[in-house]
Parts: C-alpha cells; structure tokens; sequence
C-alpha cells in the first residue's frame, strides 16, 4: 500500500454545504430556555389541535345535578356553576386561543410587513404611513382594542379584526427599522447596479434580512394576542359567552372566587402557560437569530 | 463615438448650507476596450462621479446640475427609472469596495450571480445554472460547480471580490465601473485581482473605469487616467505621460507620494495640508493653498482644462514651466 494514500483520504477537505436554516434549527434545539417555551406552548397547541379527541363532553352541556363539582376523578378540572365540565371547555378554550393567536400573528405578518416595508423603503411613503400608525400607538394597546370591538360587537372575529388593528403598526415599526438599515447596505447598491428593480430588490435583498427581527416579534405578539383576547373575552368584549374562551370561563368563574375557586384558577394557568411559554420561546429565538442582541450571564 | 461621453457634468447635493457641488464640470470619454483610471484623494468626486454615471445617487438629495452622460449615444442623464434598470447591470456594471458587504448574506453566491442574469434575460434553471458556474470559473473560483451553493460568509474577501465580479459580468456589461475594488483586499490579494480584471477586459472586450487613490493600481492597469481633485479635473493624459511628464502640481505629489526602489529615501513626500470641504473651496485654483508653485494670479478664477499636447491636458496656469522642469531633470 503507498505510504501517502491515508493521508490523502485525512486531507480530503469536508463538505461545507450547511444551510443556515438548519445552522440555526440545530442552535434552537440546543438552547434551553427556547426548549422550555417550546414544551410549554407545545402542550397548549397539542391540546388545543386535538380537543376534540380529548374531551368527549360537549363544552357547552349543562349539569343541574353537578354545578360547582371540585376537580376529581369523574371532571378532571371541575364543573362550574351551570354544571359544565371544565376540561372540555379548558381545551376547547386552548384550540380558539390557539386559532386567535395564530390569526392575529397572520395578519400582522402580512400588514405589518407591508406597511413596514413600504415605509421604510419609500421615504414619499414614510411620513403618511408612519403618521397614521403613531396615531393608532398613541392609544394604550387595550383601550383601542375594548373601542374597536365596542363598535364592531363582540364575537371572535372582531376580536381578532381589533388585536391586528392594535398590533399591527407595532410590527410595522419594526419592519420599518430593520428595512431603513438593511436598505443602505453594499449588497443593495449592489443589486441595484446590476440591473434590480424596487420590487426585486424589496423581495430578494430586504425581507429576506429583515425576517430574524420580525420573527422574534411575531412570537411575543402571539403572546400578546391570547392574553388580550382572554382580557377582551374577560370584559365581555370577545367571543359572546357561552362560548368557551379562557376569558369568558374566568369571568363567569370570577363571582365564585372564594367558593369555586378552580373555576377562574384553572383556565388562568392555562393562560399563563401560554405566555410564559411563548416568551421564552421569544427570548430563545431572539437569542439564534440576533446573537448581538444577547443579554451575558 | 466614443462608448461612454460624460460633457460637462456637475452634480449637487443640497445641504443645509445651500447646494454645493460635490463634481463639477466633468468631460472625459471611454473607448470600447479602454481601462480608465479615475485618481484622487478621498473625497475629490471619483465616487459621485461613477454614481452619477450610473444613476445610482439618490434624488433628492443629490441632482444633475448640469451636463450629460451619454452611453452608445443614449442619454443617461434624466432617463427614466425603468430603462435605466435595464442598462445597469447589461449595459454598466459596478464593482464595489466593500467585498465583505457587497454580498447579500442569506443567499448562496450561485443564486446571486443567477438573479442578476434573471433581472435581464430570459433563461431556463439549466441555463442560469450553467452560466454561474461559467462565471465562477472565469473570475478563477475552483471548483466552481461545487461552490455555487456557498454562502458569502464562507468565502474569504479575495474571493468575494470574485464573486462579485462574476456576478457584474455575468450579463456582458460594454462598461465596468470599479470603486476602488481592492482597496480593502490584501496586497498580494490586490494584484491578483487586478490581473484577473485585465483579464477579463481581454477576453469579454469591455472597458472599464477604474476608480482608485493608489498610484500603482492605475500604474498597473490603467490605459488613461484622470486626476481629480476637490470635485474637478486637473489633469487627463495617457497612463505612461502622466507618469513620465506629470503637469499638474496636485499630479506630481501625489506621484511623489509613492515609494520607488531606485531612489533611497528616508522619508515619503507628502502633500500638506488637506482637501478643502466642498462648501469652502478657496477662489480661483482649488488646489492653490496646498501648492508650492502657487503665484498670485493662482487665486483669480479657475484654470481651465487646457490641452498642451494631444491627450494630455490639465488645470494649472503654469503646467509648461512644471512640464519643462521636469523633462529638464
């Protein structure tokens, strides 16, 4: 055997074809905090896809003979007052929760982005857009929304119409910030040089760049939006009760603190699995994908 | 006519002390095939004059104040948005000197060098593909087919210039506008690059206009070259005249400042002083206050761009006396 063969096979130069969606997919899998959100928000999802497989009692079904039953072997969670059990409206509250959130994420991924863009591309734009949306943050985020829904009724879909109203020239602003920089850089000038239009340097040298940021904000505002909507429900601005929504089950809970007080504790557990779970998740994709923004421990 | 006619050109930038012009009064052509080296300090108007020319300067603030740019005997100047966006990159490319930025880093280098084909051809996926691995091999990438699926954070800054030019050249450019393409590369990275850019002139017949303050970069590329300084011309002549019979005094510092290996000098010339800001430039010759052969008459009214010999023309009263001196040394 020739003496240099072996060395040659340990010279052979390895495979650098990695992409930088799996790079950042595996850096997510090894940080815990974002593994922790993505457990907690996980169960809430699961539970809320698969709702009607876990509870075969319709949420809504009244039980004279078993109003305010504590949580035991036959209502794992409970019943309330008028006798419904609380797991199924629990995890039918986790599945419009989830359909809520998503909605509003959807929503404002697409106008936020839009406005964003526009604005921050455009600067004949920038000022009309941008006026507009400091007029809608100039309202406190709940105010506006309980004002939106208070005039278009309450039911689930204005609720979702008000959250993406109220979040969505927050996520403009962001996409705008992101889109002033990443305009001024090289590589735009550059594609510009070789011949790119506006549309063309919009979808391929600057969304694609300014994703990281708007990613982080989507995951928070998910967050945002389920709790909104339980506060919107809460008032009694959201779904109509009987509906149940984590909200509508705390505000009927809400009267029966002292002597039920599963009733509002459970869906509020629910709730703050929720949150908690997306802000770490938040926390750990703000982490991967903006490493200076790290906070050092 | 010549490829590219630049007449008179002045671009302006309004700031809040009025406009000021950043270039004035620029004349020069290039030639099919011709390298043209634009010379000056930082701040002299090489940059603006190769945006303007490329339509790249923003409006406001920026506006062609006056003159033309004319391009196989289109008018840039004023053309509309689209039309323009069909020249650059076919007709006009540009390299930039930033290699470390000019890249677009969430795509790999082959979908780069493809969408810039795409924004002006009509190609199918084999086609494209074909053509950004002819183009990586010819800016000396190896391996190239393997190597379209690079990111740019894999390369080094050499090779980003490559790639950069792959990605100017990839639809034929008649004109290749360089800013100061090496100036961020390392030395012996820089004479690579050079070579592969006179490589290229060779083999796809383009000219180019080589933007630059190093002496040796034009020395070693450069057919023509013009001096700018303080957002003029002062001095225009072909590479190896300028060299040998430099007439302007801006010309003869700045060849001054380089280190040659006949002559055994302690120290480096320099140039005194610095480039007036373009909103007070002294009256009369601009580069009159850093000048050792300035007289009074230096200080009433521009000197204009005089032609002394065929090709060579420059902006100083006294450029036969300097001329003189020098051939008499």
């Amino acid at each position: 055997m020739p003496a240099g063969a072996p060395l040659e096979d340990e010279l052979e130069v390895p495979e650098r074809r990695q992409s930088p969606l799996r790079m950042t997919v595996v850096r997510l899998f090894r940080h815990q905090l974002f593994l922790s959100g993505l457990v907690l928000f996980g169960l809430i999802a699961v539970v809320g896809v698969l709702a009607p497989l876990l509870t075969d009692i319709n949420p809504n079904k009244l039980g004279m003979r078993t109003r305010f039953q504590a949580p035991d072997a036959a209502f794992l969670f409970g019943t309330d007052n008028f006798g419904r059990s609380l797991w199924s409206r629990t995890v039918w509250g986790a599945q419009l929760s989830m359909m809520i959130g998503l909605s509003v994420v959807l929503l404002n991924a697409v106008f936020g982005t839009l406005i964003g863009a526009l604005a921050g591309y455009f600067p004949r734009l920038d000022n009309v857009l941008m006026r507009v949306n400091d007029a809608l943050m100039a309202f406190p985020a709940i105010l506006l929304a309980i004002a939106i829904t208070a005039v278009l009724g309450p039911s689930i879909v204005n609720a979702i119409l008000a959250l993406a109203i109220v979040y969505i020239p927050r996520t403009a602003r962001i996409v705008r910030a992101s889109v002033i920089v990443l305009r001024e850089m090289e590589y735009v000038q550059a594609a510009i040089a070789a011949g790119a239009g506006h549309w063309r340097i919009l979808r391929r040298h600057i969304l694609p760049n300014a994703m990281a940021p708007l990613i982080v904000q989507l995951s928070f505002l998910f967050a945002y939006a389920v709790l909104s909507e339980a506060t919107l429900s809460f008032l009694g601005l959201g779904a109509v009760p009987p509906t149940p929504t984590w909200g509508n089950i705390m505000a009927e809970g809400r009267q029966y603190m002292v002597e039920a007080p599963w009733i509002i504790t459970i869906p509020g557990i629910a709730l703050m699995i929720t949150v908690m779970g997306l802000n770490l998740l938040g926390d750990g994709l703000r982490d991967v994908l903006d490493p200076r923004l790290r906070i050092q421990q | 006519m010549s490829l590219l006619e630049v007449r008179g050109l002045t671009t302006a930038f309004r700031t809040e002390r009025g406009e000021i012009n950043a270039v004035e009064d620029i004349t020069f052509d290039i030639d099919e095939g011709e390298i043209l080296g634009i010379v000056g300090e930082s701040g002299s108007g090489k940059s603006v004059t190769a945006l303007t020319i490329m339509g790249l300067l923003p409006q406001p603030p920026a506006r062609v104040a006056a003159g033309s740019v004319r391009f196989r005997g289109e008018t840039l100047t004023g053309m509309s948005e689209p039309r323009l966006e069909r020249i650059r990159g076919s007709g006009i490319s540009m390299v930039f000197q930033e290699p470390m930025t000019s890249l677009n880093p969430v795509f790999t280098i082959g979908e780069q060098i493809m969408e810039t084909v795409r924004a002006h051809e009509k190609a199918t996926p084999r086609e494209l593909r074909d053509r950004a691995v002819e183009m990586l091999d010819k800016v000396g990438i190896p391996s190239a087919a393997k190597r379209l699926g690079d990111y740019p954070h894999q390369l080094s800054g050499g090779q980003r210039q490559r790639v950069m030019l792959a990605i100017a050249l990839a639809c034929r450019p008649k004109l290749l506008i360089a800013d100061e393409p090496t100036t961020a590369l390392d030395v012996t990275i820089q004479a690579q690059v050079l070579d592969l850019l006179m490589d290229l002139r060779d083999e796809f017949g383009m000219a180019v206009m080589i933007i630059t303050h190093n002496m040796g970069v034009i020395a070693e590329t450069a057919d023509r070259v013009l001096v700018m300084y303080a957002g003029r011309i002062v001095e225009q002549a072909p590479v190896v005249r300028l060299f040998e019979r430099p007439e302007h005094p801006y010309t003869r510092g700045l060849l001054e400042c380089v280190p040659t290996l006949e002559q055994d000098t302690e120290r480096l010339a320099a140039i005194p002083g610095s480039l007036p800001e373009p909103g007070r430039r002294p009256p009369g010759c601009r580069f009159a206050p850093r000048c050792r052969w300035r007289i009074d008459a230096c200080r009433t009214g521009l000197p204009p761009l005089v032609e002394q010999e065929p090709g060579h023309a420059s902006a100083c009263i006294r450029a036969a006396e300097i001329a003189a001196q020098i051939g008499a040394a």
